[in-house]
């Protein structure tokens, strides 16, 4: 069944019903199965894959990958201080790296001004991270897997044998 | 201006109306593709460019680059136990389209008899002709499951039959055979001498069963031409790259013909055919995986909708019947057309076994089969209303 979650992965509107056909399942087979696997936490939740920077206007976003560099705690390891950190709503993601610094962050935000002083003011600020390294993401090509750029329709002749 | 006898009197192909008139309509779902829709993997077109960039633009030798045949022979030892020596037994041609035609050139004189199976793929029944052979079709019928059998065979065994084309999994049917089957069939071509040109270009596309190549069948190397190239497998069709591998009396004689026509495949192609040996399992599986997911789904949504249709084993076509519409193939493929604008090939095309279905490629994305099924099952449903 874990074919669900490839199907599901690469396109969250298939049904259950299209799925139990491509896999030869009973629709109830296929609904419980995705059901246990939203139980478990395996799939999180299903969202849409936006390219805005299309979008010639205020939808724009400034995007920055941060280095962070933080003392682990007593007891609670590198956990702890992360959770601080990813709550933050402009966090969109936050990884523990092995290497010369601890966390990997991307940021988001409005405009250069936004990302700055959610760093000055808020990430730097905290207690046990030591420094930040910000980098500012010019262009996005291709994000989890997905290129963002529309790819062309097949130019495949209409017919052949 | 005169042109050759036996050229006017090929079959033009009877649907060539109905293809141009796909062509020339606008926001049509084709499902009468013949090629993947997959592009070329990335690590081979970057290879090819590559080569491009270091000035690889020339001829090749007549029987393909060496390296590329000895990746072939590898490919074919490491998967089958296939042994073929990459300097006496592996032509590299122009697909595998070239490789019939010069096999077909190879073994047969004037008036030879050669068995094609209908429905088949298009080209083996003219190219035979003009070979100068005479084509005996044998009709494997739907409600056969359009197999051929030993029995079958045998009933179409006459003096001065001298080879048989064998192509499976089978384009436009989806039908496979397991190696029982394929044993079986083995038997009578040992029985009758005959040579066997066995196009096995879908054989990557085998769902159920794992793929037996003839040649790997005892008695059966020696009297097999076994074809097969880079274009489904690898989605590789425009770079024109098949092969061909048999007997060294064989494959030196579609040398000869091929060393005055083609000289050499492209070496473009060849090159980025090393690399698709090299390094692309990952990505030949992946694709198999997606073709098998949408097999199981456009077979059950077809017979859901009242279109009676097999499973096929493999290939990414499906065959469904359209006898309970009432229409004939060709009727069906254009009213589909006007009507819905979704285009499949008229059975018809392949023989007149065909009568009574359609080939639809299920080589299209997910979303453009749910859609194309949608306006089928509309269609039908019109159909019966009398609208």
């Amino acid at each position: 069944m874990k074919e669900i979650l490839e199907i599901l992965e690469n396109d969250a509107r298939t049904t259950p019903e299209e799925i139990a056909k491509m896999l030869k399942k009973s629709v109830g087979a296929v609904r419980s199965a995705i059901k246990k696997y939203e139980k478990q936490g395996v799939i999180v939740k299903y969202k849409t894959v936006l390219n805005t920077d299309i979008l010639k206007d205020d939808a724009q976003k400034v995007r920055a990958l941060i280095e962070v560099r933080v003392a682990p705690q007593r007891g609670k390891g590198f956990d702890h201080i992360a959770e601080r950190i990813y709550r933050f709503p402009e966090v969109k993601s936050c990884f523990l790296l092995s290497g010369s610094y601890d966390l990997l962050l991307v940021v988001e935000g409005r405009d250069i001004q936004d990302v700055s002083s959610f760093v000055s003011e808020r990430l730097a600020t905290i207690d046990n991270v030591n420094s930040t390294v910000t980098h500012f993401i010019l262009k996005r090509y291709k994000a989890d897997g997905d290129i963002l750029k529309r790819i062309e329709r097949s130019h495949r002749m209409a017919i052949s044998f | 201006m005169k042109i050759s006898k036996v050229v006017e009197k090929m079959k033009p192909s009877g649907i060539r109306e109905f293809f141009d008139l796909v062509i020339g309509m606008k926001d049509v779902i084709s499902l009468g593709v013949g090629e993947p829709d997959f592009v070329t993997p990335w690590n081979i077109c970057e290879s090819a460019i590559f080569s491009l960039e270091k000035g690889y633009t020339s001829y090749t030798s007549n029987k393909g680059l060496y390296e590329l045949r000895l990746g072939i022979s590898r490919y074919l030892k490491n998967k089958f136990s296939l042994s073929y020596s990459p300097d006496r037994d592996i032509l590299v041609t122009t697909g595998v389209s070239e490789a019939v035609d010069l096999a077909l050139r190879a073994i047969l004189n004037r008036g030879d008899k050669i068995l094609v199976p209908d429905p088949s793929y298009v080209s083996y029944d003219p190219v035979s002709e003009l070979a100068g052979g005479r084509v005996v079709l044998m009709k494997t019928p739907g409600e056969d499951d359009f197999k051929l059998t030993p029995a079958l065979v045998k009933k179409h065994i006459s003096k001065g039959v001298k080879a048989i084309v064998l192509n499976y999994p089978a384009n436009p049917t989806g039908v496979s055979y397991t190696k029982k089957e394929l044993l079986a069939l083995s038997k009578v071509f040992i029985n009758n001498d005959l040579i066997v040109i066995s196009d096995e270009i879908y054989d990557e596309l085998t769902y159920d069963f794992p793929h037996t190549p003839l040649a790997t069948l005892p008695g059966m190397k020696q009297r097999t031409i076994y074809l097969n190239g880079f274009s489904k497998a690898f989605a590789m069709t425009g770079w024109r790259i098949g092969y061909a591998c048999g007997p060294e009396k064989i494959i030196s004689a579609m040398t000869k013909i091929h060393q005055y026509t083609m000289l050499c495949a492209p070496i473009m192609g060849q090159l980025a055919g090393i690399e698709a040996l090299r390094g692309s399992s990952g990505s030949v599986l992946e694709m198999k995986r997606e073709y098998k997911r949408r097999r199981e789904f456009i077979v059950s949504r077809l017979n859901e909708i009242g279109l009676d249709c097999r499973m096929p084993e493999g290939t990414f076509y499906v065959f469904p019947s359209i006898k309970s519409t009432g229409m004939d193939s060709q009727d069906f493929a254009k009213k589909l057309l006007y009507k819905e604008k979704v285009a499949v090939v008229p059975g018809t095309a392949f023989g007149s076994q065909g009568e009574g279905y359609v080939r639809i490629a299920y080589a299209s994305s997910m979303d453009d089969l749910k859609e194309a099924c949608r306006r089928i099952e509309h269609f039908l449903k019109s159909g019966k209303n009398g609208k």
